[in-house]
């Protein structure tokens, strides 16, 4: 039976609990898998190699540099879930500030904290086979990705925008229709267009497409109300490091 | 996870494990015996910081339900009405009655399911002597199934009030993007009713558990309102008159030990509690006849203080909340507007709520442009750590005559009792134990 490890870095837990909130289809993967390492859900653990390892996170500290280089070691697919594990997270808006500054403001001993100056990916350090997107990801893809493994084809990861989403499930453009700023024209599909259907722009969670229009986009946010401000703090969230990569110079 | 070594009692030894599992978030334990009596005992979280509270200053005032929600994958929500509780408090807004009731409804779903994860994946192996629910599944299928459904339906909630259950992307300041239709609200009472039943099962279910004597005599400290208090309330504690919002951090001071990532609070300079055994011990009164009824089968009174109980504490709150959610679903009118306009203005907003895991508090600075310039959040785990750790001490203390192995493990559910959230700590574990 094939293995299946799960891994915890810098993160909320929300990614790998994903995986926990698969009700209907945890029971069966069970039978269809070794689920050798999840601390999250299992006290038993089994020593590597695995044929599949999925990494929640980002990497933060010197110990977590050195632990994503062996999981690679023991794993034959990595594939890396979620926003802090594909662009460093939430965390990563450090990168572009002063982290000893940062950690001044949260702890009264800043000498007790070991931290890096950057969140990274693991692909950062480590080559990656397979990454999803998404602050969380998406249950429907984390299932076809596992499915995918286990028989041996690629898995479906869609690199179309979240505009594409809703012009193919027919709901209608909230800007268009109704002037509200949306990310969608430059954000990674794969949420199913989940803002836009609930009379909310897409705040970019899933990241930025694979050639986002930037250039465009910006006026437009522009012209349906965003201030300078409002437009670098929409891409100053989950996945700043890359859509900070995506602008060039602020 | 490396096995405990055995050595005999009374010389010098050392008891190692790689990680503390089934809890939420990465620490450890570190706990020095001499002649059978902790001198030391530490809660060591070593989960990395994320700084929320740093990065937040800068940040407009309508980012902050967004944002901190991301501190928890398994309680976003908590985080959500928080920070709006806070903001709103700030720019002087009430919300619409209905809309407060969607807010209560989608805290119901996640309660609902924060619950029923913990019950059925993360605390009942320990008291079936399983590693995790795979494995209770094989004698307990039936069983696994029923809390599988439960924490479906809370998911369904939330999915249906907040668009997705992780991270919902349907809360803002001021109320909602957009509210359910009547005929979908019809379709979840519909779903939940059947959950009612399986909540009720669970009840009986975890009151057949064996359970070690543990009491804890800590101050409690919990939410008070004019229901069993969820999304908001007054602040109550179990000794004495309760305090304002806007007092919080007068009373409850976080400090910084050098073995934790995560600050630790402490209640007018003493330990305490909250969560489930606070929130039943101080508003046990305002459950439902039917959850009151399920507490009292179960063998719970009119407080419970003994830690190991907590998973049947959890069990009645489901039942209460999927009342809950049931009442509000069944007297559910779309409301008039999804969202109350608010413009910022300068100031310190406080909010609290009760997430799963007991009060979670968020405070915001914001200067005259709606940015702010300052916030502080102070998580259930955080002010548990210090209980957590005296639980730790009274149980090491009277299992010395364990082996090691029964010993930590002992350890490692008197630590799950508290289903603690290290990622919002971070603001759980890796366990050594030196017996000398």
């Amino acid at each position: 039976m094939p293995s299946l490890a799960v891994w915890k870095f810098a993160s909320c837990d929300g990614c790998q609990l994903t995986l926990l909130d698969c009700e209907d289809e945890l029971l069966t993967l069970a039978e269809q898998v070794q689920i050798a390492v999840f601390a999250e859900a299992s006290s038993a653990m089994v020593g590597g190699p695995y044929d599949v390892s999925l990494v929640e996170g980002s990497i933060t500290t010197p110990t977590d540099e050195h632990r994503i280089r062996e999981i690679r070691e023991q794993s034959g697919t990595l594939v890396a879930i979620g926003a802090c594990a594909t662009a460093g997270g939430i965390q990563a808006l450090r990168n572009f500030a002063d982290v000893a500054e940062f950690t001044s403001v949260v702890y009264a001993r800043p000498d007790y904290i070991s931290t890096l100056a950057t969140s990274t990916p693991p692909s950062a350090h480590v080559p990656v086979d397979y990454e999803l997107r998404g602050c969380p990801i998406d249950r429907g893809q984390l299932l076809d990705t596992l499915a995918a493994l286990l028989v041996g084809r690629k898995p479906r990861l869609p690199s179309a925008t979240v505009c594409t989403e809703c012009k193919r499930s027919g709901v209608s453009c909230v800007t268009v229709t109704e002037g509200i700023a949306c990310l969608g024209p430059v954000t990674h599909a794969g949420c199913g267009a989940l803002c836009p259907r609930h009379h909310r722009g897409c705040y970019g969670c899933f990241g930025p497409a694979a050639t986002p229009n930037m250039g465009a986009m910006i006026p437009l946010l522009r012209r349906d109300g965003m201030s300078g401000g409002d437009v670098d703090r929409a891409f100053a969230t989950f996945n700043v490091a890359d859509f900070h990569a995506d602008r060039g110079a602020p | 996870m490396t096995g405990p070594a055995r050595s005999a009692p009374g010389t010098a030894r050392t008891i190692r494990v790689g990680a503390l599992t089934r809890v939420e978030g990465e620490g450890a334990l570190h706990v020095e015996l001499r002649d059978g009596v902790p001198e030391v005992v530490e809660l060591n979280i070593y989960e990395p910081p994320r700084f929320f509270e740093a990065f937040l200053r800068g940040r407009a005032y309508t980012e902050p339900p967004d944002l901190t929600a991301r501190i928890c994958g398994i309680c976003p929500v908590a985080y959500q009405v928080s920070a709006c509780n806070a903001i709103e408090s700030l720019c002087g807004v009430n919300l619409d009655p209905d809309l407060m009731a969607l807010r209560r409804l989608l805290y119901c779903g996640e309660w609902i399911h924060s619950h029923a994860l913990h019950i059925y994946m993360l605390h009942a192996p320990d008291f079936l002597g399983a590693p995790d629910i795979i494995t209770v599944a094989r004698e307990h299928r039936r069983e696994v199934e029923r809390g599988l459904a439960l924490k479906k339906a809370g998911n369904r909630l939330m999915e249906l009030v907040g668009g997705r259950s992780i991270h919902p992307i349907n809360v803002r300041v001021g109320g909602f993007y957009s509210v359910p239709s009547r005929a979908d609200m019809a379709l979840m009472a519909e779903q939940l009713r059947a959950a009612l039943d399986d909540a009720l099962a669970t009840v009986s279910w975890v009151a057949g558990f064996d359970f070690p004597d543990l009491r804890v005599d800590h101050e409690m400290l919990a939410l008070t309102g004019e229901r069993y208090a969820i999304e908001d309330g007054a602040i109550a504690r179990s000794a004495g008159p309760g305090f304002g919002v806007d007092r919080f951090s007068e009373h409850v001071r976080e400090t910084q030990v050098p073995h934790s990532t995560a600050l630790h609070a402490t209640l007018d300079g003493r330990p305490h509690l909250t969560g489930p055994l606070a929130r039943y011990t101080l508003n046990h009164h305002q459950l439902s006849p039917l959850a009151r009824e399920a507490a009292r089968a179960a063998g719970l009174g009119t407080e419970c203080r003994n830690p190991f109980r907590s998973i049947i504490v959890r069990a009645v709150e489901v039942v209460y909340a999927v009342e809950e959610a049931l009442r509000i679903l069944d007297e559910y009118q779309p409301p008039r507007r999804p969202f109350v306009d608010l413009e910022p203005r300068a100031g310190v907003g406080h909010g609290v709520s009760e997430a799963p895991r007991g009060l979670l508090y968020h405070r915001y600075e914001i200067d005259s442009d709606g940015l702010v310039t300052g916030a502080t959040i102070v998580p259930p785990t955080s002010q548990n750590q210090a209980a957590i750790e005296g639980d730790l001490g009274k149980v090491v203390l009277a299992g010395a005559g364990l082996d090691d192995g029964e010993l930590t493990s002992l350890c490692e559910r008197a630590i799950r009792n508290y289903d603690p959230c290290i990622s919002c700590a971070t603001h759980f574990l890796t366990l050594t134990v030196r017996r000398r």
